[in-house]
């Protein structure tokens, strides 16, 4: 293998990682504040796919315009199923929120299939084919924009936690719950806020992801799978962590692809995982277990 | 019925008759039953198998598991391919298929907790190897890879009745299945009233305070897991003989871990009867819904040409979400307080 070859790869990689990243972050949102492992996360980020889809059919959108609208779309959607259906497992063990959750998905899937049956469609934009080359490296408009359109609401996220009130507020549920509570945060409607914007982000992701692969309902758990992943290398609830684990992913996977076959590369990202796990069970950029 | 009210001793008589009726309506029901009723029931009893030695996990012993495809798919690939390579009969070949089951559930089991994985991390850890080992599998072309893996049977197979090769009649594999089934809940209730059971739920309750008064908690854990990845792969090993196919993407399907669990959890974890009795709920559940869709179609009601295929898991789905919220503790102890078959709230 030489040079030019492991750069196109690693360069497509990091591009696809950075996607990726921004759909780990719904998740890492999600659990980091409201602690609740989001088993519909996949499911989620394919609804955005198949919103975007419709728009470009509909109206010949470009999946990239479509990215507020699934975002937006996707966050009523988070905003309600938390205000309605997660809030009151709250309380219960762990292992009833993993199947409601669970539950729901099958149910996202089973809709996305009934809607829209199970053969894979997606998209051709113009530019699909276009890229452009620094001497032998070679990338592609597609890849190149989707980074940079995930690059973009992640950073509107990450300043949205930063330097908003709101934001503030909701680390502040995350840092301590019955503090938040004494100081007179409407904890409630902040949990609703933060599921909503944990599913925008996936929503955006998914339109995003939509420019690169094609979209069926099988998809869906897929996505979990690689979000809990990305999620797990880079430490739970460390926002930062989830781009970082979200790249890592993405290049990995694009090496183990020209090293091994293509298809082993989900068996790669695991081995990285069991890796992590051994050696640094909370993660790269995760504070120290508790 | 003395010996048996004592073992399962909360039992109250309303339970003991209810149960031994049903019992004996299923004994039967070679006889009642078409042959569509028994490949149901024998769904019912594999689901039930499964989703014991899943509770065995996570209601005795508080380690969720949702993974545990794996620990019946390794079950039924090893033997699968040991009669198929060196013509190991089954009645065999479980040992090595629960061995290596038992091998993958320590070694998952040493991993998460010799670092103290605790919780959801060590759930996505049992995901994880799932899928690796699926992935894995793909890739294996001595065992079939994604073309599946095949077991030969005859015409003359299908009419007879070999335990020791494991093939044979629907009757068979449905009173066999039954058989495990049963032993399963045998097992477990043995275990749950063992110094070992106490163990664990001393574990379950607070691993602090159980390590502070001596127990071993990571010995006891890993005893949890290995015995549950055991269970695990004797199901596995009928599965591989009952189907004589096998497919990664079935064996290994994230949805056959959830499947695993949704039994369990509708019957009520930690219960002794809720694994079983949620399976015999859930799966005719999904049974009747199919059937009440193609009786639709039948009269017209719905187009027949409409393609439905998400429907059944869709209502499926709703009535799970319902559970979880309405009556979280499964639906087992409700429905033990309703018609009062169980004595006290002494089973736990």
């Amino acid at each position: 293998m030489d040079f030019w070859t492991l750069t196109n790869a690693v360069a497509s990689g990091l591009l696809i990682g950075l996607v990726y990243g921004l759909s780990a972050l719904g998740l890492s949102v999600i659990f980091g504040v409201i602690r609740i492992v989001n088993f519909a996360h996949g499911e989620i980020m394919v609804m955005g796919m198949f919103f975007a889809l419709v728009m470009f059919r509909w109206l010949g959108m470009d999946p990239l315009l479509s990215v507020p609208l699934a975002a937006g779309l996707m966050f009523v959607f988070g905003y309600v199923l938390q205000r309605v259906v997660v809030s009151r497992v709250s309380h219960l063990p762990e292992h009833m929120q993993f199947l409601l959750l669970a539950a729901l998905a099958i149910m996202i899937v089973s809709a996305l299939l009934l809607i829209f049956g199970p053969d894979a469609q997606g998209v051709e934009v113009d530019y699909a084919w276009e890229s452009f080359a620094f001497g032998e490296l070679i990338i592609d408009y597609p890849k190149m924009f989707a980074a940079i359109a995930a690059v973009i609401v992640a950073s509107l996220l990450l300043a949205f936690f930063k330097y908003t009130t709101t934001g503030k507020a909701i680390r502040a549920c995350a840092d301590n719950r019955m503090g938040a509570q004494v100081v007179g945060l409407n904890v409630d409607r902040l949990y609703a806020l933060t599921f909503g914007i944990g599913a925008a982000c996936l929503g955006a992701a998914g339109a995003i992801i939509l420019l690169l692969f094609e979209v069926h309902p099988y998809l869906a758990p897929g996505y979990t799978l690689l979000a809990f992943v990305i999620v797990i290398i880079g430490g739970l609830g460390s926002l930062f962590g989830a781009l970082v684990g979200g790249i890592l992913i993405g290049v990995s996977e694009a090496i183990a692809a020209i090293l091994f076959q293509p298809s082993m590369k989900t068996a790669f990202s695991f081995g990285l995982l069991i890796l992590v796990l051994l050696l640094r069970p909370q993660g790269l950029l995760g504070k120290a277990a508790r | 019925m003395t010996s048996l009210r004592l073992f399962f001793d909360p039992l109250a008589p309303a339970g003991l008759w209810l149960g031994g009726a049903f019992f004996l309506l299923l004994l039967l029901l070679p006889y009642w039953g078409g042959s569509y009723v028994m490949t149901v029931a024998t769904t019912v009893f594999y689901l039930a198998l499964i989703g014991q030695s899943w509770n065995l996990m996570l209601g005795f012993a508080g380690l969720l598991s949702i993974g545990h495809a794996l620990f019946v798919g390794i079950g039924a690939y090893t033997a699968a391919y040991l009669f198929a390579a060196i013509g190991l009969p089954p009645i065999v070949g479980v040992l090595p298929a629960v061995g290596l089951a038992v091998l993958m559930g320590l070694l998952i089991g040493y991993l998460g907790f010799r670092f103290a994985i605790g919780g959801v991390y060590f759930a996505l850890l049992t995901i994880a190897f799932a899928e690796f080992v699926r992935v894995m599998i793909d890739h294996a072309s001595w065992l079939g890879a994604t073309e599946g893996f095949f077991l030969k049977v005859t015409e003359a197979d299908r009419h007879s009745v070999d335990l020791v090769n494991l093939r044979g009649t629907p009757e068979m594999y449905y009173y066999l299945i039954m058989a495990l089934a049963l032993g399963a809940l045998v097992l477990c209730r043995y275990l749950l009233h063992s110094r070992l059971g106490y163990y664990w739920q001393a574990i379950r309750d607070d691993a602090e305070a159980a390590d502070a008064l001596g127990v071993d908690v990571l010995r006891y854990k890993m005893y949890a897991v290995a015995i549950s990845a055991g269970m695990a792969g004797v199901a596995g090993v009928f599965y591989a003989f009952y189907q004589n196919s096998l497919f990664p993407e079935i064996v290994f399907n994230i949805e056959r871990s959830i499947e695993a669990t949704l039994g369990s959890i509708v019957g009520g974890v930690g219960t002794l009867f809720g694994p079983i009795f949620g399976t015999f709920i859930l799966t005719p559940l999904g049974e009747i819904v199919t059937e009440a869709i193609d009786l639709l179609k039948h009269w017209q009601v719905i187009d027949p040409e409409t393609r439905l295929d998400g429907l059944k898991l869709l209502i499926w789905g709703f009535i799970v979400v319902l559970i979880v919220l309405f009556k979280p503790r499964g639906l087992w102890p409700w429905v033990c307080g309703r018609l009062r078959l169980i004595r006290t709230e002494a089973e736990s």
